[in-house]
């Protein structure tokens, strides 16, 4: 009986082949983008780890993390092959003058390590994220709590969510022609810090806004109806159960921020600085030096040096690091979310 | 008795009670363009129960809200005509500081609202705005205030667990509490059984029955039972007007409008 036909068969229609062919096709499309994906991290963490990792103890290449970069010099002297970085090598040809004049290949930026990048890239990130989350959360704070809906209000919501559309290069060169060239800052951590922030401020004002408006409204009106303020229900009764949603939202704007080339390209970025950012006569000049940068760095050693075993290490390595951080920055501001989440629950 | 039930032409003026802590007087509100009280006049007893009843819309909670200004909040609104005076004092008047309308004048939610905060902090949160920050005397107040709401013997192991802990009886009057820790003199219930069962229910109305002696009351309710149960004064709103107003035995018993008639006993509404 049970091989017989029976009435709840499928019947061999158009629909039913439809079905499984959409649903193939669904499930490819997600395959290929996991596929291009993986493909990316894979080869950088395989190719990048190979730079950052070693086989000996301590098992990292401190060198990579912690020195400049330098030039690599490649030789071969009394019949032995050498790789040495810029100072290795100067101390090298001290000791052996007869290498002075040596046939060798010299490599810029390939020996020594990225940490004035490193460096660079966090003081970006911290700075330009305050400066958004400052200025992101009290328009969001105006905006949602205090300005009364008008015209005149859509068109500033309008005009944000525009300036989310506009190109990072476009904001690079405003941050060019205002802080640099007008405000007279010059390529400074100043300058990227403002691009930055303005950068991501769409992003974190309509992030924000978003969050004080999931804040239920029995809680301003409690507040108030105990005789508070309106910055005092916002500020003891909004604003704390709104910062797990604006963190979730900045936390995309940081791997924004680290990641962009252009807005710092011509604002904040050096291709090459010798002093470290904390290095300068006086304090105030910190703010108006400019930086090394990971993105920034990645692009000149992968598009203004040949290409070779010998760059590919630092091209891979920077990229690797530079993934790393990020994450590392991310899951900071994730941990720091799900604390204040557990706090305000409701 | 009437069958069919229209909008009444003029409304019965309320009385109006030369002692009355809460005059409100022909009081037009508008939210935008709609009208939504028409020609409100009532007089407020001062530690006195006074219920506001009627059907959904008819303006119940508006009146209630406007009495310490939280329409403010509201784009919008304003009252159009006529005067809101407690203590003898315009509320309406430009030199009135509405947060200090509020700290005399507290109010409870229809929606109970405990703060993500700990049950301490939700009693102590209005003293705190206030600048109050002696422990002793806040320990004094929360747990007088606790005591005041009949939720302290309930709660006193747990003053520092979150108020979102509580069942739904036990964080409206988690809200009491709050209301009644910044010694206001009036304090306005906004439908605060609403969402509860009828054993929470009925130990709100038993704690309205205590907080009779120290404060003035006005509740809003739908449930014309609790009216009837908790109330000395009742007023019966229709469509944005006041229909009747008087001792809530005599509305319940005898009421002299036929509309109110026919709400009271179930007819409609």
């Amino acid at each position: 009986m049970s091989a017989g036909k029976h009435i709840f068969q499928s019947p061999a229609s158009g629909f039913r082949r439809a079905e499984r062919a959409w649903l193939w096709a669904f499930r490819l499309a997600t395959y290929l983008v996991l596929a291009c994906g993986l493909g990316v991290f894979a080869t950088i963490v395989v190719k990048g780890s190979r730079t950052v990792f070693q086989t000996e103890a301590p098992f990292l290449n401190v060198r990579f993390l912690t020195q400049a970069p330098e030039s690599l010099y490649v030789f071969d002297f009394e019949g032995r092959h050498y790789e040495q970085g810029d100072r290795e090598h100067r101390a090298f040809v001290a000791a052996h003058p007869a290498a002075e004049n040596v046939k060798k290949e010299s490599l810029v930026y390939s020996a020594g390590g990225i940490f004035p990048c490193i460096v660079g890239t966090l003081l970006l990130v911290v700075g330009s994220m305050s400066i958004a989350l400052f200025l992101g959360v009290a328009a969001a704070i105006y905006l949602n709590e205090y300005a009364r809906d008008g015209w005149f209000i859509r068109f500033v919501r309008l005009a944000i969510l525009n300036l989310a559309g506009v190109p990072s290069i476009v904001f690079g060169l405003f941050g060019f022609g205002l802080f640099v060239i007008f405000f007279g800052w010059n390529v400074s951590l100043l300058a990227g810090w403002f691009t930055l922030a303005f950068m991501v401020l769409p992003v974190v004002i309509t992030a924000s806004e978003e969050s004080l408006k999931a804040v239920p409204k029995g809680f301003r009106e409690g507040s108030l109806a105990l005789g508070a303020t309106k910055w005092q229900a916002i500020s003891t009764n909004v604003l704390p159960y709104a910062l797990p949603g604006i963190l979730t939202s900045s936390i995309l704007g940081v791997a924004r921020v680290a990641g962009e080339t252009a807005p710092i390209m011509f604002t904040a970025a050096y291709v090459v600085r010798d002093k470290l950012p904390w290095e300068v006569a006086r304090a105030g000049d910190f703010f108006f030096q400019g930086v090394m940068a990971l993105p920034y760095h990645i692009y000149v050693v992968s598009s203004k040096i040949p290409q070779n075993d010998y760059t590919e290490r630092v091209q891979y390595g920077s990229a690797f690091v530079f993934l790393l951080l990020v994450a590392l920055i991310a899951t900071t501001s994730i941990l720091l979310r799900n604390h204040l989440r557990n706090r305000y629950k409701w | 008795m009437v069958s069919t039930l229209e909008p009444p032409v003029s409304a019965l003026p309320g009385p109006r009670r030369a002692d009355a802590l809460i005059a409100i007087d022909h009081v037009d509100f508008y939210y935008g363009a709609t009208q939504a009280l028409h020609d409100i006049t009532l007089g407020i007893e001062a530690k006195k129960v006074t219920a506001f009843i009627g059907p959904s819309g008819c303006g119940k909670s508006t009146l209630l809200r406007c009495l310490n200004r939280m329409n403010d909040l509201i784009d919008g609104t304003r009252v159009g005509r006529g005067t809101i005076t407690i203590r003898g004092v315009d509320i309406h008047r430009p030199d009135v500081d509405v947060i200090e309308l509020r700290k005399r004048i507290g109010m409870v939610f229809q929606k109970s609202n405990p703060f993500p905060k700990s049950i301490y902090e939700n009693i102590t949160y209005g003293l705190r705005l206030q600048g109050l920050k002696d422990k002793a005397r806040l320990d004094e107040i929360v747990e007088k205030s606790l005591r005041g709401a009949a939720l302290w013997e309930e709660v006193k192991d747990r003053l520092h667990t979150s108020g979102l802990g509580l069942s739904g009886g036990q964080q409206q009057r988690l809200c009491i509490a709050r209301a009644i820790a910044v010694e206001p003199e009036v304090i306005l219930m906004d439908e605060p059984c609403s969402a509860l069962d009828p054993v929470a229910t009925a130990k709100i109305e038993e704690l309205i029955q205590e907080l009779r002696a120290r404060f003035t009351i006005v509740i809003v309710t739908h449930n014309m039972q609790q009216a009837a149960r908790c109330s000395d004064q009742t007023a019966f709103f229709y469509l944005g007007r006041l229909i009747e107003y008087a001792d809530t035995r005599d509305i319940f018993t005898k009421p002299a409008n036929p509309q109110t008639e026919a709400y009271v006993s179930g007819r409609f509404g």
